[in-house]
Protein backbone atom coordinates (compact mmCIF):
# COMPACT_ATOMS: atom_id res chain seq x y z
CA UNK A 1 0.00 0.00 0.00
CA UNK A 2 1.15 3.40 -0.75
CA UNK A 3 0.06 6.50 1.70
CA UNK A 4 0.65 9.87 0.63
CA UNK A 5 0.36 12.28 2.98
CA UNK A 6 0.42 16.17 3.00
CA UNK A 7 3.14 15.73 0.11
CA UNK A 8 4.18 19.50 -1.16
CA UNK A 9 7.01 20.45 -3.28
CA UNK A 10 7.96 23.48 -5.12
CA UNK A 11 10.53 25.03 -7.56
CA UNK A 12 12.08 28.07 -7.63
CA UNK A 13 9.72 29.61 -5.45
CA UNK A 14 6.90 28.06 -7.30
CA UNK A 15 4.37 25.63 -5.69
CA UNK A 16 3.76 21.92 -7.95
CA UNK A 17 2.34 19.64 -4.80
CA UNK A 18 0.53 21.51 -2.41
CA UNK A 19 -0.44 19.28 1.10
CA UNK A 20 -1.47 15.94 -1.60
CA UNK A 21 -2.96 13.07 -0.07
CA UNK A 22 -3.30 9.96 -2.10
CA UNK A 23 -3.63 6.52 -0.98
CA UNK A 24 -3.47 3.37 -3.43
CA UNK A 25 -4.59 0.08 -1.88
CA UNK A 26 -2.55 -2.98 -2.47
CA UNK A 27 -2.72 -4.36 -5.70
CA UNK A 28 -5.13 -2.23 -7.87
CA UNK A 29 -4.69 0.26 -10.41
CA UNK A 30 -4.78 3.98 -9.55
CA UNK A 31 -4.72 6.29 -12.86
CA UNK A 32 -3.69 9.97 -12.30
CA UNK A 33 -4.95 12.11 -14.99
CA UNK A 34 -4.16 15.81 -14.80
CA UNK A 35 -3.49 18.60 -17.30
CA UNK A 36 0.31 18.86 -18.84
CA UNK A 37 2.72 20.65 -16.42
CA UNK A 38 0.15 19.76 -12.99
CA UNK A 39 3.13 17.78 -11.75
CA UNK A 40 2.27 14.33 -12.43
CA UNK A 41 5.79 13.21 -13.16
CA UNK A 42 6.63 14.92 -10.13
CA UNK A 43 4.39 13.17 -8.02
CA UNK A 44 5.80 9.97 -9.77
CA UNK A 45 9.26 10.73 -8.89
CA UNK A 46 8.56 11.45 -5.33
CA UNK A 47 6.66 7.86 -5.01
CA UNK A 48 10.29 6.44 -5.76
CA UNK A 49 12.37 8.69 -4.18
CA UNK A 50 14.51 9.93 -6.98
CA UNK A 51 12.69 13.91 -5.58
CA UNK A 52 12.58 14.60 -2.01
CA UNK A 53 9.42 16.67 -1.05
CA UNK A 54 9.60 19.71 0.73
CA UNK A 55 6.62 18.68 3.62
CA UNK A 56 4.70 15.73 3.72
CA UNK A 57 5.08 11.95 3.83
CA UNK A 58 4.94 8.79 1.54
CA UNK A 59 4.64 5.18 2.96
CA UNK A 60 5.67 2.43 1.13
CA UNK A 61 3.93 -0.30 3.56
CA UNK A 62 4.68 1.98 5.82
CA UNK A 63 8.06 2.78 5.43
CA UNK A 64 8.69 6.70 4.24
CA UNK A 65 10.61 6.77 1.15
CA UNK A 66 10.95 10.83 2.15
CA UNK A 67 13.39 10.17 4.88
CA UNK A 68 14.81 6.48 3.72
CA UNK A 69 18.61 6.65 2.84
CA UNK A 70 21.08 4.73 1.23
CA UNK A 71 20.85 0.59 1.61
CA UNK A 72 17.35 1.43 2.85
CA UNK A 73 15.76 3.36 0.11
CA UNK A 74 17.67 0.99 -2.12
CA UNK A 75 15.93 -2.02 -0.79
CA UNK A 76 12.63 -0.17 -1.08
CA UNK A 77 13.40 1.08 -4.65
CA UNK A 78 13.72 -2.71 -5.04
CA UNK A 79 10.15 -3.40 -5.07
CA UNK A 80 9.39 -0.75 -7.83
CA UNK A 81 9.49 -0.81 -11.62
CA UNK A 82 9.26 2.67 -13.04
CA UNK A 83 8.16 3.68 -16.79
CA UNK A 84 9.83 7.28 -17.76
CA UNK A 85 7.64 9.58 -19.45
CA UNK A 86 11.07 9.90 -21.83
CA UNK A 87 11.72 6.30 -21.71
CA UNK A 88 15.25 7.07 -20.20
CA UNK A 89 16.92 4.14 -21.70
CA UNK A 90 20.56 4.05 -21.30
CA UNK A 91 21.74 4.59 -24.47
CA UNK A 92 24.88 3.57 -24.03
CA UNK A 93 23.78 0.33 -23.52
CA UNK A 94 21.64 -2.75 -26.11
CA UNK A 95 18.17 -3.27 -25.38
CA UNK A 96 19.00 -6.09 -23.93
CA UNK A 97 21.26 -5.02 -21.52
CA UNK A 98 18.95 -2.25 -20.85
CA UNK A 99 15.75 -4.57 -20.21
CA UNK A 100 18.06 -6.82 -18.42
CA UNK A 101 19.61 -4.50 -16.21
CA UNK A 102 18.29 -4.87 -12.80
CA UNK A 103 18.87 -8.59 -13.30
CA UNK A 104 21.95 -8.41 -14.12
CA UNK A 105 23.22 -5.90 -11.11
CA UNK A 106 20.51 -7.72 -8.07
CA UNK A 107 20.11 -11.02 -8.90
CA UNK A 108 22.53 -13.88 -9.45
CA UNK A 109 20.53 -15.09 -12.41
CA UNK A 110 23.03 -16.89 -15.20
CA UNK A 111 23.44 -14.88 -18.66
CA UNK A 112 21.19 -17.61 -20.11
CA UNK A 113 18.24 -17.22 -18.19
CA UNK A 114 18.85 -13.61 -18.13
CA UNK A 115 18.63 -13.62 -21.86
CA UNK A 116 15.43 -15.47 -21.80
CA UNK A 117 13.42 -13.28 -19.43
CA UNK A 118 14.81 -10.33 -21.01
CA UNK A 119 13.36 -12.34 -24.42
CA UNK A 120 9.85 -12.58 -22.81
CA UNK A 121 9.59 -8.92 -21.61
CA UNK A 122 10.04 -7.91 -24.83
CA UNK A 123 7.84 -10.20 -26.31
CA UNK A 124 4.81 -8.84 -23.77
CA UNK A 125 5.37 -5.37 -25.00
CA UNK A 126 4.91 -6.68 -29.46
CA UNK A 127 9.16 -6.40 -29.69
CA UNK A 128 11.00 -9.58 -30.95
CA UNK A 129 14.66 -9.64 -32.22
CA UNK A 130 16.20 -6.27 -31.25
CA UNK A 131 17.94 -7.23 -28.58
CA UNK A 132 21.40 -6.06 -30.01
CA UNK A 133 19.87 -2.34 -31.19
CA UNK A 134 20.68 0.66 -29.43
CA UNK A 135 17.84 3.05 -28.30
CA UNK A 136 18.99 5.37 -30.37
CA UNK A 137 18.15 3.30 -33.56
CA UNK A 138 14.34 2.36 -32.32
CA UNK A 139 11.45 5.16 -32.63
CA UNK A 140 9.89 6.97 -30.14
CA UNK A 141 6.92 4.22 -29.32
CA UNK A 142 9.18 1.81 -29.63
CA UNK A 143 11.74 3.30 -27.15
CA UNK A 144 8.49 4.01 -25.06
CA UNK A 145 7.84 -0.08 -24.95
CA UNK A 146 11.36 -1.13 -24.11
CA UNK A 147 10.98 1.04 -21.06
CA UNK A 148 8.28 -0.58 -20.40
CA UNK A 149 10.12 -3.84 -21.16
CA UNK A 150 12.38 -2.87 -18.55
CA UNK A 151 9.98 -1.32 -15.98
CA UNK A 152 8.60 -5.09 -15.55
CA UNK A 153 11.61 -7.37 -16.05
CA UNK A 154 12.18 -8.14 -12.21
CA UNK A 155 8.92 -8.89 -11.68
CA UNK A 156 8.17 -5.88 -9.27
CA UNK A 157 5.70 -5.12 -6.99
CA UNK A 158 4.89 -1.90 -7.49
CA UNK A 159 4.66 -0.31 -10.91
CA UNK A 160 4.45 3.13 -11.76
CA UNK A 161 3.97 3.96 -15.39
CA UNK A 162 4.50 7.75 -16.55
CA UNK A 163 2.09 8.03 -19.61
CA UNK A 164 2.73 4.16 -20.68
CA UNK A 165 0.50 4.59 -23.96
CA UNK A 166 1.43 8.19 -25.12
CA UNK A 167 3.13 7.81 -28.60
CA UNK A 168 2.43 4.72 -29.05
CA UNK A 169 -0.41 4.05 -31.52
CA UNK A 170 -3.66 2.82 -30.83
CA UNK A 171 -3.87 -0.78 -32.00
CA UNK A 172 -0.39 -1.53 -30.02
CA UNK A 173 -2.00 0.83 -27.27
CA UNK A 174 -4.78 -1.24 -26.72
CA UNK A 175 -2.08 -4.23 -26.20
CA UNK A 176 -0.11 -2.02 -23.59
CA UNK A 177 -3.30 -1.66 -21.67
CA UNK A 178 -4.03 -4.98 -21.96
CA UNK A 179 -0.83 -5.72 -20.51
CA UNK A 180 -1.08 -3.14 -18.25
CA UNK A 181 -4.55 -5.14 -16.65
CA UNK A 182 -2.65 -8.66 -17.00
CA UNK A 183 -0.35 -7.83 -14.82
CA UNK A 184 -2.86 -6.38 -12.56
CA UNK A 185 -5.58 -9.25 -12.72
CA UNK A 186 -2.34 -12.14 -12.61
CA UNK A 187 0.45 -10.91 -10.83
CA UNK A 188 -1.85 -8.36 -8.49
CA UNK A 189 0.48 -5.65 -8.70
CA UNK A 190 -0.16 -2.84 -7.25
CA UNK A 191 0.43 -0.16 -9.80
CA UNK A 192 0.38 4.12 -10.66
CA UNK A 193 -0.43 4.94 -14.21
CA UNK A 194 -0.04 8.47 -15.66
CA UNK A 195 -2.07 9.76 -18.38
CA UNK A 196 -3.64 12.15 -20.82
CA UNK A 197 -5.71 9.07 -22.80
CA UNK A 198 -9.02 8.96 -21.26
CA UNK A 199 -9.64 5.67 -22.67
CA UNK A 200 -6.53 4.20 -21.46
CA UNK A 201 -7.78 5.52 -18.21
CA UNK A 202 -11.49 4.01 -18.13
CA UNK A 203 -10.19 0.62 -19.30
CA UNK A 204 -6.84 -0.29 -16.94
CA UNK A 205 -8.05 1.76 -13.57
CA UNK A 206 -9.44 0.31 -10.54
CA UNK A 207 -9.72 3.95 -9.77
CA UNK A 208 -8.88 7.33 -11.37
CA UNK A 209 -7.64 10.55 -9.09
CA UNK A 210 -7.70 13.93 -10.78
CA UNK A 211 -4.43 15.73 -10.39
CA UNK A 212 -5.24 20.07 -10.05
CA UNK A 213 -4.06 22.62 -8.70
CA UNK A 214 -1.34 20.95 -7.00
CA UNK A 215 -4.19 18.34 -4.84
CA UNK A 216 -6.01 15.74 -5.99
CA UNK A 217 -9.50 17.22 -6.10
CA UNK A 218 -11.70 13.78 -6.83
CA UNK A 219 -10.83 9.94 -7.01
CA UNK A 220 -13.03 7.28 -8.25
CA UNK A 221 -14.14 4.52 -9.92
CA UNK A 222 -14.15 5.07 -13.68
CA UNK A 223 -18.03 4.84 -13.36
CA UNK A 224 -17.69 7.91 -10.79
CA UNK A 225 -15.52 9.86 -12.41
CA UNK A 226 -17.49 9.60 -15.80
CA UNK A 227 -20.41 10.34 -14.44
CA UNK A 228 -18.84 13.22 -11.88
CA UNK A 229 -20.63 16.43 -10.84
CA UNK A 230 -17.33 18.18 -10.15
CA UNK A 231 -16.72 20.78 -12.97
CA UNK A 232 -13.46 20.56 -12.97
CA UNK A 233 -13.13 16.92 -13.65
CA UNK A 234 -16.07 16.65 -15.80
CA UNK A 235 -14.62 19.73 -18.20
CA UNK A 236 -11.31 17.51 -18.15
CA UNK A 237 -12.90 13.97 -19.14
CA UNK A 238 -14.46 15.71 -21.69
CA UNK A 239 -12.23 17.38 -23.35
CA UNK A 240 -14.12 20.75 -23.29
CA UNK A 241 -12.03 23.95 -23.84
CA UNK A 242 -14.50 26.02 -21.91
CA UNK A 243 -15.34 25.60 -18.40
CA UNK A 244 -13.85 25.91 -14.95
CA UNK A 245 -10.24 25.29 -16.36
CA UNK A 246 -8.96 28.34 -18.83
CA UNK A 247 -6.50 27.61 -21.00
CA UNK A 248 -4.58 30.02 -20.08
CA UNK A 249 -1.83 30.22 -17.39
CA UNK B 1 28.01 59.34 4.95
CA UNK B 2 24.15 60.42 4.40
CA UNK B 3 24.31 59.49 0.47
CA UNK B 4 21.77 56.46 0.99
CA UNK B 5 22.26 55.50 -3.08
CA UNK B 6 25.98 55.07 -2.12
CA UNK B 7 25.51 53.03 0.90
CA UNK B 8 23.22 50.74 -0.81
CA UNK B 9 25.69 50.60 -4.06
CA UNK B 10 28.37 49.22 -1.27
CA UNK B 11 26.34 46.79 0.27
CA UNK B 12 25.36 45.31 -3.39
CA UNK B 13 29.18 44.93 -4.09
CA UNK B 14 29.71 42.85 -0.60
CA UNK B 15 26.61 40.69 -1.17
CA UNK B 16 27.67 40.07 -5.03
CA UNK B 17 30.62 38.60 -3.54
CA UNK B 18 28.91 36.68 -0.62
CA UNK B 19 27.18 35.06 -3.30
CA UNK B 20 29.74 34.39 -4.88
CA UNK B 21 31.86 33.24 -2.09
CA UNK B 22 28.79 30.74 -0.90
CA UNK B 23 28.39 29.65 -5.02
CA UNK B 24 32.35 28.96 -4.22
CA UNK B 25 32.04 26.79 -1.39
CA UNK B 26 28.59 24.85 -2.00
CA UNK B 27 30.87 23.48 -5.27
CA UNK B 28 34.06 22.42 -3.08
CA UNK B 29 31.60 20.78 -0.62
CA UNK B 30 29.98 19.08 -3.38
CA UNK B 31 32.96 18.27 -5.18
CA UNK B 32 34.22 16.63 -2.07
CA UNK B 33 31.48 15.01 -1.19
CA UNK B 34 31.59 13.15 -4.29
CA UNK B 35 35.33 12.69 -3.46
CA UNK B 36 34.36 11.05 -0.54
CA UNK B 37 31.69 8.87 -2.24
CA UNK B 38 33.72 7.60 -4.62
CA UNK B 39 36.27 6.32 -2.16
CA UNK B 40 33.93 4.79 -0.43
CA UNK B 41 32.08 2.99 -3.25
CA UNK B 42 35.38 1.50 -4.31
CA UNK B 43 35.34 -0.85 -1.35
CA UNK B 44 31.92 -1.62 -1.42
CA UNK B 45 31.75 -5.03 -3.74
CA UNK B 46 31.18 -6.10 -6.50
CA UNK B 47 34.11 -4.00 -8.25
CA UNK B 48 32.38 -4.72 -11.39
CA UNK B 49 36.20 -5.24 -13.64
CA UNK B 50 34.62 -5.18 -16.98
CA UNK B 51 33.34 -1.42 -16.93
CA UNK B 52 36.74 -0.60 -15.53
CA UNK B 53 38.51 -2.10 -18.22
CA UNK B 54 35.77 -0.50 -20.59
CA UNK B 55 36.84 2.99 -19.24
CA UNK B 56 40.61 2.11 -19.36
CA UNK B 57 40.13 1.39 -23.41
CA UNK B 58 38.72 4.52 -23.61
CA UNK B 59 40.92 6.89 -21.49
CA UNK B 60 44.10 5.06 -22.29
CA UNK B 61 44.21 3.82 -25.14
CA UNK B 62 42.26 6.00 -27.53
CA UNK B 63 44.45 9.10 -26.07
CA UNK B 64 47.85 6.90 -27.39
CA UNK B 65 47.53 8.79 -30.67
CA UNK B 66 47.01 12.20 -29.61
CA UNK B 67 49.58 12.06 -26.45
CA UNK B 68 52.19 10.54 -28.86
CA UNK B 69 52.34 13.80 -31.21
CA UNK B 70 52.10 16.38 -28.41
CA UNK B 71 54.89 14.38 -26.66
CA UNK B 72 56.76 14.05 -29.01
CA UNK B 73 56.47 17.74 -30.41
CA UNK B 74 57.26 18.96 -26.81
CA UNK B 75 60.20 16.57 -27.05
CA UNK B 76 61.50 18.43 -30.00
CA UNK B 77 60.69 21.51 -29.70
CA UNK B 78 62.60 21.69 -25.72
CA UNK B 79 65.88 20.38 -27.65
CA UNK B 80 65.51 22.92 -30.07
CA UNK B 81 64.78 26.05 -27.40
CA UNK B 82 68.10 24.45 -25.11
CA UNK B 83 69.60 24.34 -28.35
CA UNK B 84 69.54 28.35 -28.82
CA UNK B 85 71.73 28.93 -25.17
CA UNK B 86 73.43 25.66 -24.81
CA UNK B 87 74.96 26.38 -28.58
CA UNK B 88 76.47 29.41 -27.27
CA UNK B 89 77.94 28.03 -24.54
CA UNK B 90 79.16 25.18 -26.28
CA UNK B 91 77.72 22.68 -24.25
CA UNK B 92 75.47 21.18 -27.10
CA UNK B 93 75.52 17.70 -25.46
CA UNK B 94 73.48 18.85 -22.21
CA UNK B 95 70.45 19.10 -24.20
CA UNK B 96 70.07 15.45 -23.85
CA UNK B 97 69.86 16.08 -19.85
CA UNK B 98 67.84 18.77 -20.07
CA UNK B 99 65.25 17.26 -22.24
CA UNK B 100 64.92 14.16 -19.94
CA UNK B 101 64.99 15.89 -16.92
CA UNK B 102 62.29 18.70 -17.74
CA UNK B 103 60.33 15.83 -19.68
CA UNK B 104 60.43 13.43 -16.74
CA UNK B 105 59.74 16.04 -13.59
CA UNK B 106 57.38 18.00 -15.52
CA UNK B 107 56.43 18.10 -19.05
CA UNK B 108 55.23 14.53 -18.99
CA UNK B 109 53.04 14.36 -16.56
CA UNK B 110 51.33 17.96 -17.39
CA UNK B 111 51.12 17.79 -20.91
CA UNK B 112 50.05 14.51 -20.55
CA UNK B 113 47.29 15.53 -17.99
CA UNK B 114 46.39 18.39 -19.94
CA UNK B 115 45.51 16.63 -23.16
CA UNK B 116 43.40 13.51 -20.98
CA UNK B 117 41.71 16.38 -19.65
CA UNK B 118 40.29 17.81 -22.84
CA UNK B 119 39.58 14.54 -23.96
CA UNK B 120 38.40 12.38 -21.44
CA UNK B 121 37.29 15.22 -19.04
CA UNK B 122 34.89 16.75 -21.26
CA UNK B 123 33.70 13.54 -22.58
CA UNK B 124 32.58 12.61 -19.30
CA UNK B 125 31.04 15.31 -18.61
CA UNK B 126 29.35 15.36 -21.55
CA UNK B 127 28.28 11.69 -21.14
CA UNK B 128 27.20 12.06 -17.89
CA UNK B 129 25.36 15.41 -18.40
CA UNK B 130 23.50 13.97 -21.27
CA UNK B 131 22.46 11.22 -18.89
CA UNK B 132 21.25 13.44 -16.26
CA UNK B 133 18.93 15.76 -19.07
CA UNK B 134 17.51 12.77 -20.22
CA UNK B 135 16.71 10.99 -16.53
CA UNK B 136 19.25 8.00 -17.44
CA UNK B 137 20.77 8.43 -14.15
CA UNK B 138 17.23 9.08 -12.28
CA UNK B 139 16.57 5.66 -14.32
CA UNK B 140 19.68 3.85 -12.30
CA UNK B 141 18.28 4.83 -9.00
CA UNK B 142 14.51 3.38 -10.12
CA UNK B 143 16.48 0.17 -10.98
CA UNK B 144 18.75 0.70 -7.25
CA UNK B 145 21.67 0.93 -8.78
CA UNK B 146 23.93 3.72 -7.33
CA UNK B 147 24.88 6.17 -9.66
CA UNK B 148 28.51 6.89 -8.43
CA UNK B 149 29.06 3.35 -8.06
CA UNK B 150 27.70 2.84 -11.49
CA UNK B 151 29.35 6.03 -13.36
CA UNK B 152 32.01 7.73 -11.29
CA UNK B 153 33.86 4.45 -9.30
CA UNK B 154 34.26 2.77 -12.61
CA UNK B 155 36.14 6.12 -14.60
CA UNK B 156 37.77 7.40 -11.07
CA UNK B 157 39.51 3.93 -11.21
CA UNK B 158 40.74 3.94 -14.86
CA UNK B 159 41.69 7.32 -15.11
CA UNK B 160 43.95 7.21 -11.74
CA UNK B 161 45.37 4.16 -12.92
CA UNK B 162 46.04 5.17 -16.62
CA UNK B 163 47.38 8.34 -16.32
CA UNK B 164 50.49 7.45 -14.74
CA UNK B 165 50.75 4.70 -17.65
CA UNK B 166 50.64 7.20 -19.87
CA UNK B 167 52.33 9.34 -18.58
CA UNK B 168 55.24 6.88 -19.13
CA UNK B 169 54.88 6.11 -22.17
CA UNK B 170 54.71 10.42 -23.12
CA UNK B 171 58.28 10.70 -21.13
CA UNK B 172 59.56 8.24 -23.58
CA UNK B 173 58.03 9.87 -26.88
CA UNK B 174 59.27 13.15 -25.54
CA UNK B 175 62.93 11.89 -24.68
CA UNK B 176 62.40 10.13 -28.64
CA UNK B 177 61.59 13.75 -30.21
CA UNK B 178 65.08 15.17 -28.45
CA UNK B 179 66.90 12.30 -29.43
CA UNK B 180 65.87 12.90 -33.19
CA UNK B 181 67.21 16.49 -33.03
CA UNK B 182 69.62 16.24 -31.43
CA UNK B 183 71.47 13.32 -33.24
CA UNK B 184 69.91 14.16 -36.85
CA UNK B 185 70.15 17.57 -36.79
CA UNK B 186 73.04 18.68 -34.10
CA UNK B 187 75.11 15.55 -34.87
CA UNK B 188 75.72 14.45 -31.55
CA UNK B 189 76.40 10.60 -31.17
CA UNK B 190 73.30 8.56 -30.62
CA UNK B 191 75.06 6.76 -28.23
CA UNK B 192 76.47 9.57 -26.24
CA UNK B 193 72.97 11.09 -26.50
CA UNK B 194 71.08 8.19 -24.75
CA UNK B 195 74.01 8.09 -21.86
CA UNK B 196 73.72 11.97 -21.49
CA UNK B 197 70.17 11.36 -21.20
CA UNK B 198 70.08 8.62 -18.67
CA UNK B 199 72.97 9.62 -16.96
CA UNK B 200 71.71 12.28 -14.77
CA UNK B 201 68.19 10.79 -14.51
CA UNK B 202 67.20 8.99 -10.72
CA UNK B 203 64.41 7.13 -9.72
CA UNK B 204 63.10 10.41 -7.93
CA UNK B 205 62.21 12.06 -11.28
CA UNK B 206 60.75 9.64 -12.66
CA UNK B 207 58.60 9.11 -9.38
CA UNK B 208 57.70 12.59 -8.11
CA UNK B 209 55.93 13.01 -12.13
CA UNK B 210 54.27 9.79 -11.46
CA UNK B 211 53.17 10.60 -8.25
CA UNK B 212 52.28 13.99 -9.49
CA UNK B 213 50.14 12.45 -12.41
CA UNK B 214 48.20 9.90 -10.10
CA UNK B 215 46.59 13.23 -8.35
CA UNK B 216 45.87 14.52 -11.88
CA UNK B 217 44.15 11.52 -12.52
CA UNK B 218 41.60 12.01 -9.80
CA UNK B 219 40.91 15.70 -10.81
CA UNK B 220 40.35 15.22 -14.07
CA UNK B 221 38.03 12.20 -13.17
CA UNK B 222 36.10 14.02 -10.32
CA UNK B 223 35.75 17.55 -12.15
CA UNK B 224 34.49 15.49 -15.49
CA UNK B 225 32.08 12.95 -13.40
CA UNK B 226 30.66 15.87 -11.19
CA UNK B 227 30.19 18.82 -14.08
CA UNK B 228 28.51 16.11 -15.31
CA UNK B 229 26.13 15.12 -12.47
CA UNK B 230 25.59 19.22 -12.01
CA UNK B 231 23.90 19.71 -15.43
CA UNK B 232 20.46 21.28 -15.36
CA UNK B 233 18.40 22.02 -18.35
CA UNK B 234 19.14 20.34 -22.00
CA UNK B 235 22.22 20.73 -24.76
CA UNK B 236 22.90 24.31 -23.36
CA UNK B 237 23.63 22.78 -20.07
CA UNK B 238 25.50 19.81 -21.41
CA UNK B 239 27.68 21.99 -23.32
CA UNK B 240 28.30 25.04 -20.33
CA UNK B 241 29.42 21.72 -18.37
CA UNK B 242 31.98 20.12 -20.94
CA UNK B 243 33.14 23.44 -21.11
CA UNK B 244 33.81 24.14 -17.44
CA UNK B 245 34.99 20.38 -17.06
CA UNK B 246 38.21 21.19 -19.25
CA UNK B 247 38.56 25.19 -17.95
CA UNK B 248 38.52 23.71 -13.88
CA UNK B 249 40.80 20.71 -14.35
CA UNK B 250 43.43 22.93 -16.41
CA UNK B 251 43.55 25.00 -13.55
CA UNK B 252 43.42 22.64 -10.95
CA UNK B 253 46.01 20.31 -12.71
CA UNK B 254 48.52 23.55 -12.59
CA UNK B 255 47.49 24.34 -8.98
CA UNK B 256 48.35 20.96 -8.12
CA UNK B 257 51.57 20.32 -10.14
CA UNK B 258 52.85 23.83 -8.31
CA UNK B 259 52.15 22.44 -4.90
CA UNK B 260 53.63 19.16 -5.50
CA UNK B 261 56.46 20.64 -7.27
CA UNK B 262 57.47 23.05 -3.93
CA UNK B 263 56.22 20.25 -1.91
CA UNK B 264 58.92 17.67 -3.61
CA UNK B 265 61.57 20.34 -3.75
CA UNK B 266 61.64 20.82 -0.02
CA UNK B 267 61.24 17.51 0.62
CA UNK B 268 63.14 15.32 -1.61
N1 LIG C 1 13.52 19.49 -12.24
C1 LIG C 1 12.65 20.52 -12.29
N2 LIG C 1 13.08 21.77 -12.06
C2 LIG C 1 12.22 22.81 -12.09
N3 LIG C 1 10.91 22.69 -12.34
C3 LIG C 1 10.42 21.48 -12.57
C4 LIG C 1 11.27 20.33 -12.56
N4 LIG C 1 10.50 19.25 -12.83
C5 LIG C 1 9.25 19.70 -13.00
N5 LIG C 1 9.18 21.04 -12.85
C6 LIG C 1 7.98 21.87 -12.95
O1 LIG C 1 6.97 21.19 -12.25
C7 LIG C 1 5.74 21.29 -12.95
C8 LIG C 1 5.14 19.91 -13.13
O2 LIG C 1 5.95 19.14 -14.00
P1 LIG C 1 5.59 17.65 -14.40
O3 LIG C 1 6.69 17.18 -15.28
O4 LIG C 1 5.29 16.88 -13.19
O5 LIG C 1 4.26 17.84 -15.26
P2 LIG C 1 3.31 16.71 -15.80
O6 LIG C 1 2.05 16.80 -15.05
O7 LIG C 1 4.01 15.40 -15.80
O8 LIG C 1 3.07 17.21 -17.28
P3 LIG C 1 3.00 16.37 -18.64
O9 LIG C 1 1.66 15.77 -18.68
O10 LIG C 1 3.19 17.41 -19.70
O11 LIG C 1 4.11 15.38 -18.59
C9 LIG C 1 6.03 21.99 -14.25
O12 LIG C 1 5.51 23.30 -14.14
C10 LIG C 1 7.51 22.04 -14.37
O13 LIG C 1 7.90 23.28 -14.86
MG1 LIG D 1 4.82 14.22 -17.11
Amino acid sequence: MIEIINLSKSFNGKPVLKKLNLTVQSGETLVVIGRSGCGKSVLLKHIIGIMRPEGGQILIDGEDVARAKGRELERIRMKFGMLFQGSALFDSLTIGENVGFALQEHTTMDERSVATRVRECLQMVGLKGIEEMKPSELSGGMRKRVGLARAIARNPQLILYDEPTTGIDPIMGDAINDLIKALHDKLKVTSIAVTHDMTSAYKIASRIAMLYDGKIVEVGTSEEIRHTSNPIVRQFVTGAATGPITTEE
Amino acid sequence: MGNPLRVQQIAGVWIGMGVRFITFLEYIGGLITLFVQTLLWILVPPLKSKRIFQQMCVIGVESLPIVSLIALFIGIVLALQSAYQMQKLSADIYIASLVSLSVTREIGPVITALVVAGRVGAAMAAELGTMKVTEQIDALETLATNPVKYLVVPRFVATTFMLPILTIYADYIGILGGYLFGVYKLGIGSALYWKMTYNPLVLKDVFTGLIKSVFFGMIIAMIGCYEGFRVEGGAEGVGRATTLAVVISFVLIIAADCLFTTLFYFAF
